[in-house]
């Protein structure tokens, strides 16, 4: 069972160097450590909110209102920026907004059992609308912005940005709370077997709540990194994002139906979507592309989840099998 | 609500109630009554909402998505549900765009738009029943996939010169104020009524909804009700492409965008229960002349588009939040 997960992970390893490898035989350049490292700086945001959006779909629920709450807190960590708020206090402050955000949704699906689809179809709107509201419509450019505020996530720290390091970061972490911590098994248990987590002890409810509340609170924080990343911030920035987020996860395998999932298949399925729309440009295919494939991408690879066999759903006993 | 204090105490009911009653107590009279109160606020709001050609003129914020949301109605009803409908009218529209570049004439640009809509269906149909996915990842991404198709076609352009003629289906009307769209969808609404709530076909959808396993061992063939629900659900949205093509006279790939959303909140509000198994084409209706009424309301009141969304983002939780809510009190009481 671990070996069939592991190859999945293997696989698409070996599907991203091959990508590579044939872009670089007519584009050599591409492979130049210098172009990797920018491609996986323009991956970085997709890798956070992947693994973030991986904690919610692992206990069942889904999250589309993830890219909406980004650009809320993005917009709320410009204007903050703006009125001459610190930089020290503007990204906690972001994370919290988010986890509010996130708390919302959990909430609405733990205390009143809606279906984490709506809720999020809804709240989507809701925080979209909501950023018109406190912003008017207008923009907040480049000059508004102070300094420090745009150059934080490009400061460079031992060869790579720190937009980088904040992912490197959130993948390391999740490596341990994912795999290591009880919260992180109790993700996996809600969503492989829901009455089954209950007689252990795990409540149900309230584990879907926290993945929320991370899914949030990382959702703030890359909303402040794509805000000062690009320089602007206004009503539709990352719209639709959500879509190439799930498709990461779906691509990395992460099982729409909950329990099953991984860090490493998370992050592989956002470096694949990274790496393609990084190569679109360079082997001369519009960019109008980009949607059309992560779509086909999609449905791909829920097909090859499908038929990888549908008894994966309880991978913590069967893991703990291989370790005893 | 009204006989609340009655039946409180009343754990099991050893008879059901009378029909009058429970017609009284239904989510589709509370519906008609918040359609009631809607009409008349807004016709003291405003002195431009009691004409009838800007109340005809307000039937073109819903007609479409009306059109969507019967075949939806009866895919949520089913257990399933499609997410791609907003992108299947942009690839319809967009297929019909590039007729017209072909000189195609009317008939022909029907027959596509409501031809590449059927095309899509039948994709979903396949994935999920044929191949045995989840309707919602697979919706997701034929969501992108169709939609990606337009910008591959179109990019940043856009498709007008439709011919004259095919203006009719979005603007032309049958008589007095009587819409095209909205005798069409009036036609359409009665088709699905009686599909769903008079024949063996909407039995068998109800029975899928509330317990599909139940549903197969009793004969019915849950692949194929679910394989043609999706087949309807597609060729609606071709319909309404066509509609909304005819009545924009233009493509963009961004035809539409968001329009799933408006789609699920209308069969929701509706009263149609999002986990399947119930629901009513006349609650779907009145759901669409709340948010038909509620926009145009707004309209008036110069409120901004994005603000309405909020609004209906805000009703589609509401709606299923609140009767909770109010259920949860009433246990807390006792």
């Amino acid at each position: 069972m671990s070996r069939a997960l592991k190859s999945r992970e293997a696989l698409l390893g070996l599907a991203i160097m091959l990508l590579i490898g044939l872009i670089a035989t007519r584009f050599p350049d591409f492979v130049a450590p210098s172009n990797l490292a920018n491609v996986f700086n323009d991956t970085a945001a997709l890798i956070i909110l992947a693994l973030a959006q991986m904690v919610v779909i692992l206990t069942k629920c889904i999250d589309l209102s993830i890219a909406a709450t980004l650009a809320l807190c993005g917009m709320v960590a410009a204007m903050l920026d703006v009125a001459g708020v610190p930089m020290a206090v503007i990204v906690p402050l972001a994370m919290a907004l988010g986890a509010c955000l996130g708390a919302v949704n959990g909430l609405l699906v733990w205390k009143l059992q809606i279906p984490p689809i709506v809720v999020t179809l809804g709240t989507m709107t809701i925080y979209r609308g909501i950023i018109f509201l406190i912003s008017g419509g207008k923009w907040i450019n480049d000059q508004e912005m102070s300094p420090l505020f745009k150059s934080l996530p490009r400061m460079e720290f031992l060869w790579l940005p720190v937009l980088s390091w904040c992912a490197v970061a959130v993948v390391a972490i999740f490596a341990v709370l994912v795999g290591r911590t009880p919260l992180g098994r109790s993700f996996f248990a809600v969503g492989g077997n829901a009455h089954a987590a209950v007689y252990t002890g795990i409540n149900v409810g309230r584990t879907q709540f926290a993945a929320f509340v991370i899914s949030g609170a990382l959702a703030g924080l890359v909303g402040y990194l794509w805000v000062a990343r690009y320089a602007v911030a206004y009503v539709d920035i990352a719209n639709g994002f959500e879509l190439d987020v799930v498709a990461a996860c779906v691509i990395g395998g992460v099982s729409i139906a909950g329990g099953v999932g991984s860090v490493g298949g998370a992050v592989l399925g956002a470096l694949f979507l990274g790496v393609i729309k990084n190569a679109l440009p360079v082997i001369g295919i519009s960019p109008f592309w980009q949607m059309a494939i992560s779509g086909t991408a999609i449905i791909l690879a829920i097909a090859v989840n499908a038929t990888e066999g549908r008894s994966r759903g309880r991978v913590i006993l069967k893991s703990a099998e291989h370790v005893a | 609500m009204t006989g609340a204090s009655a039946t409180k105490g009343r754990q099991i009911p050893d008879s059901l109630t009378h029909p009058a009653t429970r017609l009284l107590k239904s989510w589709e009279s509370l519906l008609a009554v918040v359609v009631v109160v809607i009409f008349v606020t807004n016709s003291f709001a405003s002195p431009y909402f009691l004409d009838p050609w800007s109340l005809s003129d307000a039937t073109y914020n819903v007609t479409e998505k009306l059109m969507i949301a019967f075949a939806m109605a009866l895919l949520i009803i089913a257990g399933e549900i499609d997410l791609s409908v907003a992108s299947i009218i942009a690839l319809a529209s967009t297929a019909m765009g590039f007729a017209v570049t072909l000189g195609a004439g009317t008939p022909e640009l029907v027959a596509i738009g409501v031809g590449v809509g059927l095309i899509c269906g039948l994709f979903n149909a396949v994935l999920v029943t044929g191949i045995g996915l989840p309707s919602i990842v697979v919706t997701i991404g034929t969501m992108s996939l169709f939609r990606g198709l337009s910008y591959i076609v179109l990019g940043d352009k856009a498709y007008t010169g439709y011919p004259a003629d095919f203006a009719f289906f979005g603007q032309g009307y049958v008589w007095w104020v009587f819409s095209f769209e909205l005798v069409l969808v009036a036609g359409l609404g009665g088709v699905f009524g009686v599909l769903l709530h008079r024949t063996n076909f909407g039995r068998a959808v109800y029975a899928i909804g509330n317990n599909p396993t139940g549903a197969l061992f009793s004969g019915i063939r849950v692949a194929r009700v679910k394989f043609i629900l999706f087949l309807l659900t597609g060729l609606m949205s071709g319909i309404a492409s066509v509609c909304l093509t005819s009545r924009l006279g233009s493509t963009r790939p961004s035809i539409a965008v968001g329009a799933e959303l408006e789609v699920v909140t209308m069969v929701v509000l509706g009263g149609v229960n999002i986990l399947g198994g119930s629901g009513t084409i006349p609650g779907v209706v009145l759901a669409a002349l709340v948010m038909g009424l509620v926009t145009f309301g707004f309209g008036l009141l110069n409120v901004p588009g994005i603000v309405m969304s909020i609004f209906i983002g805000l009703l589609l939780i509401g709606v299923i939040a609140l009767p909770r809510l109010w259920a949860r009190l009433r246990i807390q009481r006792g």
